[in-house]
């Protein structure tokens, strides 16, 4: 009952902000180029449904594979990391980079390397995504429980076996916190890739490339629905990743359900 | 009662051992102690005298800087297939089931997966979880869940518990009974048990020795025999002989804990 309300209030606020939009640009005579009204916006996105369907399709590809690649790969750069001391210690510090290079300068280099288009946008996501899937699988894979990892030692149990039936068990809580940050940032990342490394042959560059080119065109409408696309797809981002931790710890993380022992 | 054999190989022998960290500091020094097979030893003292550390010395889990142990003859090491390990906290893996907890030693041993389900299911019922075998730890009560981590140690089928104040955590009505279920156990089972605790009466009532450990270096300050009659169940805790051991060994642990 409480959800439903909820749910409700939300569709009202956004019934509400639609109606302030409307009468705003009633009122305020504001030119249809400089802000378009929401059925200017809703037009553009019924007559251009399928080029913004195409590029929307072509930017979630691109966000999911470095999304993925930065999860695949920042595990197992975390799970060495957890096994070496040593090595976190020389190399962890340097993971920070990740975080600090601005992508915008690295674009043109990307594009030197591997020529504009669909590939370079998703190396670019995969370089923005990296660092937090890292960081924080390295933490949750190093912060077990001394107790926990004398037991496993008491049974003899391998490198391998503390590895795969402790630590890593034991970091999902962290990855997932990772995953969630990087999904966010992935779309961000993609349509930044596309403004500077997508393919410009028609039909190929994405819903950045679709923004530079609804604004050089003055659609601002269609520049709206472009953004409405974008934001409705790191909002499905986010949303698949929390299903997926859900699934993975609400039978026993704490952060899932709360739960009254004793 | 649980009887000591007449064995003249020791079942636990620290060798004048001392154990030194890292950093300069001396836990236990020059401890010599031998355990008989079927005692019940427990260790009392004061926080930092080393009783933790002299578990984790005879598990193996931390070696020696000075002096031996031996574990049936054997290095602690050596020895770990005959030694259980239970912890302060239940060190229970919050992401398996309670069945899948108690059967994770013979899981990581690659055992048979019907003979794991049989054994796991045995221990469940000895400690009388059965009702619980597919419940996460964080849907268990304080008690509930040392009984499930009792009932891990036992899967292995161990000849030597070693327990650091396994009830420290829980009310004392759970602590009593547990004391009660862990003594029935050991009648059956007929392990020889090192055993921390702070609480004196816990001590008395559960052991056949009690030692005494001193502070800053820890080391052996007195011993004390516990004469009381088995089985020992809730009218020990009320009898005369039980008064008496208690207040004799907090009076010796009272002149440890003075400067």
């Amino acid at each position: 009952m409480k959800k439903r309300w909820l749910v409700l209030n939300s569709i009202g606020l956004f019934a509400c902000l639609v109606g302030v939009w409307a009468s705003v640009l009633a009122f305020a005579h504001i030119p249809a180029y400089i802000l378009p009204g929401p059925i200017a916006v809703a037009v553009a996105l019924h007559e251009r449904f399928p080029s913004l369907v195409n590029s929307l399709w072509i930017t979630t590809c691109e966000a999911a594979g470095g999304l993925m690649a930065s999860i695949v790969f920042g595990v197992a750069i975390a799970m060495l990391f957890a096994q070496w001391r040593g090595l976190r210690q020389l190399v962890f510090p340097y993971t920070v980079l990740l975080q600090t290079v601005p992508i915008v300068a690295i674009a043109p280099l990307i594009i030197n390397w591997i020529s504009a288009g669909t590939f370079a946008v998703t190396v670019i996501t995969f370089i923005i995504c990296l660092a937090p899937v890292i960081a924080n699988t390295t933490q949750g894979l190093i912060s077990v429980d001394q107790n926990q990892v004398d037991l496993f030692l008491m049974y003899k149990a391998t490198p391998a076996q503390v590895l795969f039936s402790l630590r890593l068990p034991n970091a999902l809580p962290s990855l997932f916190t990772g995953i969630r940050i990087s999904a966010g940032i992935s779309v961000i990342g993609s349509l930044t890739g596309e403004l500077f490394a997508s393919s410009t042959r028609v039909g190929e560059g994405g819903l950045g490339y679709a923004i530079i080119y609804a604004n050089n065109q003055m659609e601002t409408a269609y520049l709206f629905a472009l953004v409405l696309a974008a934001t409705a797809l790191g909002f499905s981002f986010f949303f698949i990743v929390m299903f997926l931790e859900w699934l993975a710890l609400h039978n026993w993380h704490e952060s899932t359900r709360p739960q009254a022992a004793d | 009662m649980v009887e000591t054999t007449n064995n003249p190989l020791p079942e636990i022998a620290l060798d004048a051992v001392t154990k030194r960290f890292r950093k300069g500091a001396v836990a236990v020094q020059n401890i010599s102690l031998t355990v008989d097979r079927g005692e019940f030893v427990t260790f009392l003292g004061p926080s930092g005298c080393g009783k933790s550390t002299l578990l984790k010395l005879v598990s193996g889990l931390s070696p020696v800087s000075e002096g031996a142990v031996h574990v049936n003859g054997m290095t602690p090491q050596n020895a770990r297939g005959m030694v259980s390990f239970i912890f302060q906290d239940a060190t229970l893996l919050p992401w398996r089931t309670v069945e899948q907890n108690v059967g994770l030693g013979m899981e990581l041993e690659h055992a048979v997966r019907q003979a794991r389900k049989e054994r796991v299911a045995k221990m469940l019922d000895l400690v009388s979880l059965s009702h619980v075998a597919k419940s996460y730890p964080r849907e268990l009560s304080g008690g509930m869940k040392m009984r499930a981590s009792i009932a891990r140690a036992l899967v292995s089928r161990p000849r030597i518990l070693l327990m650091d104040e396994p009830f420290a955590a829980l009310d004392e009505m759970t602590r009593d009974r547990l004391n009660e279920e862990l003594l029935r156990l050991y009648a059956e089972q007929k392990w020889t048990v090192l055993f921390v605790t702070h609480s004196v009466a816990e001590a008395v009532f559960l052991s056949t020795r009690v030692v005494i450990l001193a502070a800053h270096p820890g080391r052996v300050a007195h011993e004390i025999r516990i004469d009381l009659p088995w089985p020992r169940t809730e009218e020990t805790r009320e009898s005369k002989a039980f008064e008496e051991q208690v207040t004799q060994a907090s009076r010796l642990l009272r002149g440890v804990y003075q400067p």
